[in-house]
C-alpha cells in the first residue's frame, strides 16, 4: 500500500445518497428502499447518513418536486434500522424552518446541515442556534462556494461559527471548484476558524474532481466529507462513496467504513434503481464548465425536450444569469424567454 | 386639504422607501421616523426631509404622539417586537400598519382586498412576496377553484436587511396562509430565495396555481391581465414576463416588479410593493377618519 502525507488522518464521511441522491430520482425513493440503504450503510459502517427530500426540509413542492411521503415517513422508516448510524438532514432557511427541524429531531434526526448561499450567512443564525438547543450536530453549509472569494466565504464561516456552527463547509454545489480553488478555500477557512471548529467538504463529480477535491480539502485541514454511494447525487453525482473510501485507504487516511460492503451496496443496490446513469454527459459537464447548482440538471433535460432548446443552452444562460440554489422555477422562465428570442430572431 | 399625520417604526430599508411614498400622498404626511441607531442612515434622511427622529425606539416617541397629532404609525421593524410596538401605540389611539410578519392584525392586499377590510386598529401587509403574488393567486381563485398555490420569491440580496434575514420562518408561515386567506387557495406554500448577484437581479416572482379542474385558459389569462392591472396603478414596474403557461391543471405565471428607485435603486421593486401597498392602505384608512366615518379612541394613558 503506497501511504502518504496523510496518513493517520481520520475523516468522518457524510453519506448524501438518501438526501442528494433524491435529486438523480425525481424524489421518487420509496421507503423500503430508504430502508434498506440505510441498512447497508450501517453495516458499512458509514458513521452518518442524510434522509429527506432532496431540498431537504419543506422541499415537497411544485419548485422541487413531491416526493411520495413525507420526511417524518422516511425517518421513521430508516430510524430503526440505525444503531450506531447518526441520522441528519437539510435545512435551507426560507424553504425549510425551524418547527420542521424539531419535527426531524422528534423523529430520530441528530445532525443538521443549515445551508444558505455562499454569501447569505446571515439568514441562519435561528436556525443553527435552534439545532444547537436541540443538541444536534450542527453544520453550516455554505452552497455555491465558488460564487464567493475565499476570504468572502471565510468571513460567511465565521459568521455561522459565531452563531454555533460545530462545522462549516466548503459546498461546491455546481462541481465547479478544481483542487486547486478546493485547497485555498479550505486553507482559509482553516486559518479563519477557531481550532475545534471543523471543516466539511461537499463536493459534485461534473468536472470528474469529486475525489480528487475531496483528498485536496483533507490535505488542507477538513475532517468531514460528504459522499454517496455509486455517487447518487444531483448533476454528475456527489463523490463515489465506495471509491472516496478506497483512495483514502491507499492514502492511510482511516474513514472506518468497509469499502468491499460499499461497493456491493453501490453495485446491488444503487445502480439497479437509477433512472439513468448518473455520469458526466454534455448536460452535467456543462453544469461544472459553467459553475450552475447542479439541482437544475433534470428540470433543464426535461423543458430543453418541452421546448426543443438544447439543455446545454439553457444552463449556460442560467448560469450567465447568475441564478443560484432555489430558483427552478428560473429554469423554465428563462427557456420560454430564449423561446420568444428565438422566435423573433427567425421572423426578423 | 388635510392630511393625516404619521409615523414611521424602522429605519432601515422598507421604512426609509416607505418614507419617500409618504411625502408624495395627498392624505397622508409622515412627522416622525422611529430607529435604534442614532448612526442610521435612515434617520439621518428622515431629518433631512424635515421629520423628527429618535433612536430610542418606539418609547422615543411616545410622549410626542399626542402633540404632534399622529394618528397612523408603519412597523418596519420585525416581527419578534412588533406586538409590543403595536401596542403602546394603539394604547395611544394610533392605529398601526403591520409591514413586519407578525400578522396579528387582518391581512391585507389592497387590489384583493381592502375594501373589504374590518374595523380594527392593526392591519398587516404579509410581506413583499405576498404582495406580488397574492393578486395572482386570486386571479385565478376568482375564476375557478384552487387546490394549492405554490409562490417563489427571487430577492437581490442588496434589497434584504436584517430584520426580513431574521424573519424568514415568519416570512414563510405569513406568506404561505396569506395566499390561502387572502389568495384563495386551499393549501399554499411559499418559497423565498435571497440571490447576490451583481448587478443586482430585479425582484421575480413566480406563481404556480393547481386548479381542481381543468383550466378555463381564456377566463384565467382575461382575470389575470386584470389584476396586473390593478398593481400596476400602484406600482408601475409589475410585469409579467412570461406565461400563463398551461400543463395540466397547473397555471404558471412568471412575475417581475420593478421599484421607482426611491430609497435602493429600481431592482427593489420587494420594497415598493410592500411600501406602496401599506401606502395606500393607509390612504384608505385616513380618508375614512378625514370625513369622520373612523374614530380612534386613546385608552386612558
Amino acid at each position: 500500500m503506497n501511504k502518504s502525507d496523510l496518513a493517520g488522518r481520520k475523516v468522518l464521511c457524510h453519506d448524501m445518497c438518501l438526501r442528494d441522491g433524491m435529486h438523480a430520482k425525481r424524489e421518487q425513493i420509496s421507503t423500503e428502499q430508504m430502508a434498506s440503504f440505510a441498512a447497508a450503510m450501517e453495516k458499512a459502517n458509514v458513521p452518518m447518513i442524510q434522509v429527506s427530500h432532496g431540498a431537504g426540509l419543506g422541499g415537497n413542492s411544485l419548485q422541487h418536486g413531491f416526493a411520495p411521503h413525507a420526511n417524518e415517513e422516511y425517518w421513521d422508516a430508516v430510524a430503526p434500522v440505525l444503531d450506531k448510524t447518526i441520522m441528519s438532514v437539510l435545512l435551507i432557511p426560507g424553504l425549510g424552518t425551524m418547527n420542521e427541524l424539531r419535527s426531524a429531531h422528534a423523529h430520530g434526526v441528530r445532525s443538521v446541515h443549515v445551508a444558505t448561499h455562499s454569501t447569505e450567512a446571515d439568514t441562519s443564525p435561528q436556525h443553527i442556534a435552534c439545532g444547537r438547543e436541540l443538541g444536534m450536530d450542527t453544520s453550516g453549509f455554505l452552497m455555491m462556494a465558488h460564487l464567493n472569494t475565499p476570504q468572502g466565504l471565510a468571513a460567511e464561516a465565521k459568521k455561522m461559527e459565531s452563531y454555533g456552527a460545530q462545522t462549516v463547509y466548503v459546498t461546491d454545489s455546481a462541481g465547479y471548484m478544481l483542487p486547486e480553488d478546493v485547497t485555498e478555500y479550505v486553507t482559509v477557512l482553516r486559518d479563519t476558524l477557531e481550532d475545534d471548529t471543523e471543516i466539511g467538504f461537499h463536493g459534485h463529480n461534473n468536472l470528474g474532481m469529486g475525489i480528487a477535491n475531496s483528498i485536496a480539502a483533507v490535505r488542507a485541514g477538513a475532517s468531514r466529507i460528504d459522499c454517496s454511494v455509486a455517487g447518487l447525487g444531483a448533476g454528475a453525482g456527489n463523490t463515489p462513496l465506495e471509491a472516496f473510501v478506497a483512495v483514502c485507504d491507499r492514502m492511510g487516511i482511516e474513514t472506518g467504513c468497509d469499502m468491499f460492503g460499499l461497493m456491493d451496496m453501490a453495485e446491488e443496490l444503487v445502480f439497479p434503481m437509477m433512472d439513468h446513469i448518473v455520469r458526466i454527459d454534455r448536460s452535467s459537464l456543462t453544469l461544472g464548465y459553467a459553475g450552475v447548482y447542479s439541482t437544475f440538471l433534470l428540470h433543464a433535460n426535461r423543458l430543453g425536450a418541452k421546448y426543443g432548446i438544447e439543455p446545454r443552452d439553457i444552463l449556460l444562460e442560467l448560469g450567465r444569469k447568475k441564478m443560484i440554489g432555489g430558483q427552478e422555477d428560473m429554469i423554465e422562465d428563462t427557456a420560454l424567454t430564449m423561446l420568444k428570442e428565438r422566435e423573433s430572431q427567425s421572423a426578423a | 386639504m388635510n392630511k393625516i399625520k404619521c409615523a414611521l417604526i424602522g429605519s432601515g430599508n422598507i421604512g426609509t422607501d416607505l418614507m419617500y411614498k409618504l411625502k408624495r400622498s395627498p392624505v397622508l404626511e409622515p412627522v416622525w421616523m422611529v430607529g435604534i441607531d442614532p448612526e442610521s442612515e435612515g434617520l439621518s434622511r428622515a431629518r433631512d426631509m424635515g421629520l423628527k427622529t429618535t433612536a430610542d425606539g418606539v418609547d422615543g416617541v411616545l410622549p410626542h404622539l399626542a402633540a404632534d397629532g399622529v394618528q397612523i404609525a408603519f412597523d418596519a421593524t420585525s416581527a419578534y417586537v412588533h406586538k409590543e410596538n403595536s401596542d403602546k401605540m394603539n394604547a395611544h389611539g394610533v392605529f398601526m400598519v403591520d409591514l413586519t410578519p407578525a400578522a396579528i392584525g387582518p391581512l391585507c392586499v389592497p387590489p384583493v382586498n381592502l375594501d373589504e377590510l374590518a374595523e380594527t386598529m392593526n392591519v398587516n401587509m404579509i410581506s413583499c412576496a405576498g404582495q406580488a403574488t397574492i393578486p395572482i393567486v386570486y386571479g385565478v381563485s376568482r375564476v375557478q377553484s384552487v387546490d394549492y398555490a405554490e409562490i417563489i420569491a427571487s430577492l437581490a440580496s442588496k434589497s434584504i436587511g436584517p430584520g426580513t434575514r431574521a424573519n424568514l420562518d415568519e416570512f414563510t408561515y405569513t406568506t404561505s396562509s396569506a395566499v390561502c386567506e387572502v389568495g384563495g387557495a386551499r393549501r399554499g406554500k411559499a418559497l423565498c430565495i435571497i440571490n447576490p448577484a451583481e448587478p443586482p437581479m430585479i425582484m421575480r416572482n413566480t406563481i404556480y396555481c393547481m386548479t381542481d379542474d381543468e383550466p378555463d385558459q381564456k377566463r384565467i389569462t382575461e382575470s389575470l391581465m386584470e389584476m396586473i392591472g390593478k398593481v400596476q396603478q400602484y406600482v408601475p414596474g409589475y410585469k409579467l414576463v412570461n406565461g400563463p403557461v398551461f400543463e395540466g391543471n397547473k397555471v404558471g405565471v412568471f412575475m417581475e416588479v420593478a421599484g421607482l428607485g426611491d430609497y435602493l435603486p429600481t431592482y427593489a421593486g420587494n420594497l415598493d410593493i410592500m411600501t406602496a401597498a401599506a401606502c395606500r392602505t393607509a390612504e384608505m384608512y385616513a380618508e375614512k377618519i378625514l370625513s369622520g366615518e373612523l374614530k380612534l379612541l386613546a385608552e386612558a394613558v
